[in-house]
């Protein structure tokens, strides 16, 4: 049996309001590939940053040891030191500095006060071929593709004498070759005894690789399979990632359906700085009075810009396709159109896209639809107060008062005030961008009432979610979104995890079809 | 007890302003130097100052949306009073039409550094630096490097004189208080009838004991202000000017809906942009208002001066700018009032003309000024930070959750 090089024991780490780890064991030997797999949101990210020193030392429970010893990572510095290098699915590359510069950017040769550029361009180069990357290292990042891109980042991680990768989601944004030339260069290096942690929703390139695959799920580790012992299949892979039981952690609604209110034909959206690329291909869904429809699917399939393209095309561009608003086909080309025209989109990036922090809360409640409070443009700042009291009560927010600045508030009631301020905007039809996102669970079930109250009021949802559960708990039809594409529309009583996991795997395997697009 | 933590937090810059005056004029006694309250001399620093108050309001709309700053002000001022100058001068056009000349082209010009900040999408840092270059360089063309002088009467008595005119001091005095007690009746009753028609609605108001000390207070500092100047020359108009301008500017920026849309792009320009506000329209209308204002001042300074000089308004952007900070605005923008803004533009015209009646010498005077903003706006971070600190931890946690 081979040295065990890496034992993470119980790790557990807390966040306020939510246990993302919970006594989690993994146990890495030297020179082997492990692959790490579980739904978005499990914890597998959260782990590795435990492991690298993201999380430092006293932030989580649990030991790490590593190559024998215990050790306790304040920074990242420190687990670099040791040869534990972790390469992110966002890549952190600086776009106008060349690969040799990004390569030993914090790691530079020469003296502190005198770099020693031909050394350093020498020495990258040399590494550019390790990974088979046919690139002078004094071209710019900027002009070499992501999947270049993503050969630096393990060039680089090799010139710090890697001894672990740690690999998120590597082959996330890749086409098949890329993937393809990236596996096979993991396996090389496993050969020369660098030991790799790959995270992956691609099971098939996880099967391809792995010689262990780790199960997590809800933040704790469910089994480990074994190559050549256990069966790894993607099927057996799947039910260990979603064999989980729903219970009543969704509210039950009665469903009182109507007319369709809204239906989207032929949605084509391409990137908005890449425009050959397409982000949405020829979408095709509706939503109806007082239903809840899902969209389900990973993060990068294009749920979120499908969204925000038809929000007053605030997303993409060469925007096409029908939008049909209560039978008549509408065109929404700004944002305020949008709302004009009942529509709400509520962002999945609370902080970033939705509201103002520094501001109270009655301000944020109202921005979107400020006219519902002024007369000739004049605010009625009392009434306005009055308002944001009223759905301060309505959705139950928790806060001292309404003159509150958001940035003081816990997620779940920052959730509540981005909730508050769309509804507030009297839609007809909300699109909710992961609604319950870092949000404890209690909160979820607030929020969960809520979005139940929306339909019963006769207003038509449109749930996006990486939370299967969620979905499927939610939802009175479920759309499966996968690389731009619609890929499957079920009812909820047909669709179950499985059902639904096995969708996007298939069309995974289709490899070729989605990326060639790209 | 807290209610008084709260109003002082509100309120730094304005004691520090009171205690500013209140310290050079201990100083001032003290050297038996006059005083700085003296009438004449509170009549001086506003004439001194509101060219610096006008910018500053224009300046604030610009850093509301974003921390963005316009440093073309000086030399668009420069364009403006060479414009003006020429055309009253020495074209002897029509008094009237030459103002409206000088208003027009300092739109204009707002309007298209505006557009390049906002629909060219080029920083604005850069494009008002070209426009200080480029300004100050088309008005010394204009004006040939000379300086036009003087300006006829007529054009003068606007913003040079006084609203009441006699020798007779004591009557002056009356008049002047007169004219005081009527705005303070006016504005007690404005507040009244807000205060009733709150109540009538059922909205929340301020406490009675709270709200009679704020009307005391301002009535009495409107009473004192104008004892000062009745015992100088009355209200010169230019103040009026200057009213008029913070009132309206400081009721847009509170209490209408394009105000409401310049601090929220401000606070979070993505999430105003998805809240349905064109934030772009927003851009450009500040920087096209500013280049409005910047001749507005134009028109109140070649008044005082006397003349339309190539030089005019060199370094007026960083008064402005600098009375911005000074008065509480952030420099990410979000955060700010107009209010804060003027009280930052008097708080420098005290400091240097406390610092001159000492006779404190120009060198010396701007390694003051300058160790005064920084310290202003340090002052007024740290205040700050105590009070978010202790209950920003807990949405930080989240973050990482997120």
């Amino acid at each position: 049996m081979a040295k065990i090089l890496l034992e993470m024991k119980k790790i557990t780490k807390t966040f306020p309001g939510v246990k993302a780890l919970d006594n989690v064991n993994l146990t890495v030997e030297e020179g082997e590939i492990h692959a790490l797999v579980g739904e978005n949101g499990a914890g597998k990210s959260t782990l590795m940053n435990v492991l690298s020193g993201i999380y430092p030392y006293g932030s989580y429970e649990g030991d790490i040891v590593y190559n024998g010893e215990i050790c306790n990572f304040k920074t990242i510095k420190d687990s670099e030191r040791l040869g534990i290098i972790i390469i992110h699915q966002e890549l952190a590359l600086i776009p106008y500095l060349s690969i040799g510069e990004n390569m030993f950017l914090g790691n530079e040769i020469g003296k502190k006060y005198s770099i020693d550029w031909d050394r350093t361009y020498a020495r990258a180069d040399e590494l550019l071929r390790t990974v088979g990357l046919d690139e002078n290292s004094h071209t710019l990042i900027k002009d070499i593709g992501v999947g270049k891109q993503q050969l630096v980042e393990i060039a680089k991680a090799l010139g710090k004498n890697v001894k672990l990768l740690i690999l998120d989601e590597p082959t996330a944004s890749l086409n098949e070759n890329d993937s393809r030339n990236l596996l096979n260069l993991l396996l090389e290096f496993k050969k020369q005894g660098v030991t790799s942690i790959l995270i992956s929703h691609k099971l098939n390139e996880v099967s391809y690789v792995a010689d262990k695959i780790t199960i997590i799920r809800d933040g704790a580790t469910i089994e480990t399979l074994v190559k050549g012992k256990d069966s790894i299949d993607e099927d057996r892979i799947v039910k260990g990632m979603v064999g989980r039981e729903i219970t009543d952690r969704y509210p039950k609604r009665e469903s009182h359906i109507g007319e369709v209110t809204m239906e989207v034909s032929d949605w084509t959206v391409y990137h908005p700085l890449y425009s050959e690329r397409k982000v949405c291909d020829k979408v095709n869904f509706n939503v109806r009075k007082g239903e809840v429809v899902g969209i389900s699917g990973l993060m990068g399939s294009g749920r979120t810009e499908l969204a925000k393209s038809i929000f007053g095309k605030s997303y993409g561009t060469n925007i096409s396709g029908t939008l049909k608003i209560n039978g008549k086909e509408v065109k929404l080309n700004t944002v305020r159109q949008a709302i004009n025209a009942k529509l709400a989109y509520v962002t999945e990036d609370r902080k970033g896209d939705g509201l103002i922090l520094s501001s109270p809360i009655y301000i944020n409640n109202s921005l979107a639809k400020l006219d519902k409070i002024s007369t000739n443009n004049v605010i009625d700042k009392d009434k306005e107060i009055l308002v944001a009291k009223e759905y301060k009560e309505k959705l139950n927010t928790k806060c001292p008062t309404v003159m509150q600045n958001v940035e003081n508030l816990s997620g779940g009631n920052q959730q509540k005030v981005l909730l508050a301020k769309w509804m507030f905007a009297d839609p007809d039809i909300m699109i909710l961008d992961e609604p319950t996102r870092g949000i404890d669970v209690g909160a979820k079930y607030e929020i969960y009432l809520i979005i139940n109250r929306l339909v019963a009021e006769g207003k038509s949802v449109i749930l996006i979610s990486s939370e299967l559960t969620e979905i499927l708990g939610m939802s009175d039809r479920i759309y499966v979104m996968h690389e731009g594409r619609m890929i499957a529309e079920l009812p909820v009583e047909k669709a179950n995890q499985e059902v639904i996991m096995s969708c996007i795997m298939k069309e995974n395997n289709k490899m070729g079809n989605g990326y060639a697009k790209n | 007890m807290q209610r008084i933590k709260s109003f002082l937090k509100e309120n730094t810059m304005l004691i520090v302003l009171i205690l500013a005056t209140i310290v050079f004029q201990i100083l001032i006694v003290l050297n038996d130097k006059g005083s700085l309250l003296n009438p004449h001399n509170v009549s001086n620093i506003i004439a001194q100052n509101s060219f610096v108050v006008i910018l500053a309001t224009g300046m604030l709309l610009c850093i509301l949306t974003g921390g963005n700053i316009d440093l073309s002000v000086g030399s668009i001022m420069a364009l403006c009073g060479a414009v003006t100058g020429t055309l009253m001068i020495t074209m002897k056009v029509n008094m009237y039409v030459a103002i409206l000349v000088c208003l027009l082209v300092g739109t204009i010009i707002g309007a298209l550094q505006a557009y390049c900040i906002a629909y060219v999408e080029i920083p604005p840092f850069i494009v008002t630096l070209g426009g200080m270059l480029m300004w100050r360089g088309v008005a010394q063309v204009i004006l040939d490097g000379q300086t036009r002088s003087p300006f006829p009467d007529s054009y003068l008595k606007y913003f040079t004189s006084f609203l009441y005119k006699t020798d007779n001091s004591a009557r002056l005095l009356t008049v002047t208080l007169c004219i005081a007690a009527i705005i303070c009746i006016l504005f007690i009753l404005l507040e009244i009838m807000g205060r009733t028609k709150k109540i009538k609605k059922g909205y929340s108001v301020a406490s009675m004991p709270a709200f009679l000390a704020r009307l005391i207070v301002i009535s009495a500092a409107i009473l004192y202000f104008s004892y000062l100047l009745g015992n100088y020359k009355g209200y010169p108009v230019v103040l009026i000017l200057i009213a008029v301008i913070v009132i309206v500017y400081s009721y847009f920026t509170s209490n209408t809906v394009p105000g409401r849309y310049l601090y929220a792009m401000g606070g979070n320009a993505k999430a105003t942009r998805l809240s349905g506000v064109n934030t772009k329209k927003m851009l450009f209308f500040a920087y096209t208002n500013m280049g409005f204002l910047c001749a507005v001042a134009a028109l109140v300074c070649i008044a005082r001066f006397n003349s339309a000089a190539p030089s005019l308004g060199t370094g007026y952007e960083l008064d402005a700018i600098g009375a911005c900070f000074i008065g509480g605005a952030s420099a990410y923008g979000g955060v700010g009032t107009v209010g804060g803004s003027v009280i930052g533009a008097i708080f420098m015209g005290v400091l240097n003309n406390g610092m001159s009646i000492l006779g404190v010498d120009a060198n010396r005077q701007m390694v003051a000024k300058g160790f005064v903003l920084v310290a202003a706006v340090a002052f007024d971070v740290i205040s700050k930070r105590k009070v978010t600190t202790v209950k920003k931890q807990k949405p930080n946690k989240t973050q990482a959750t997120a």
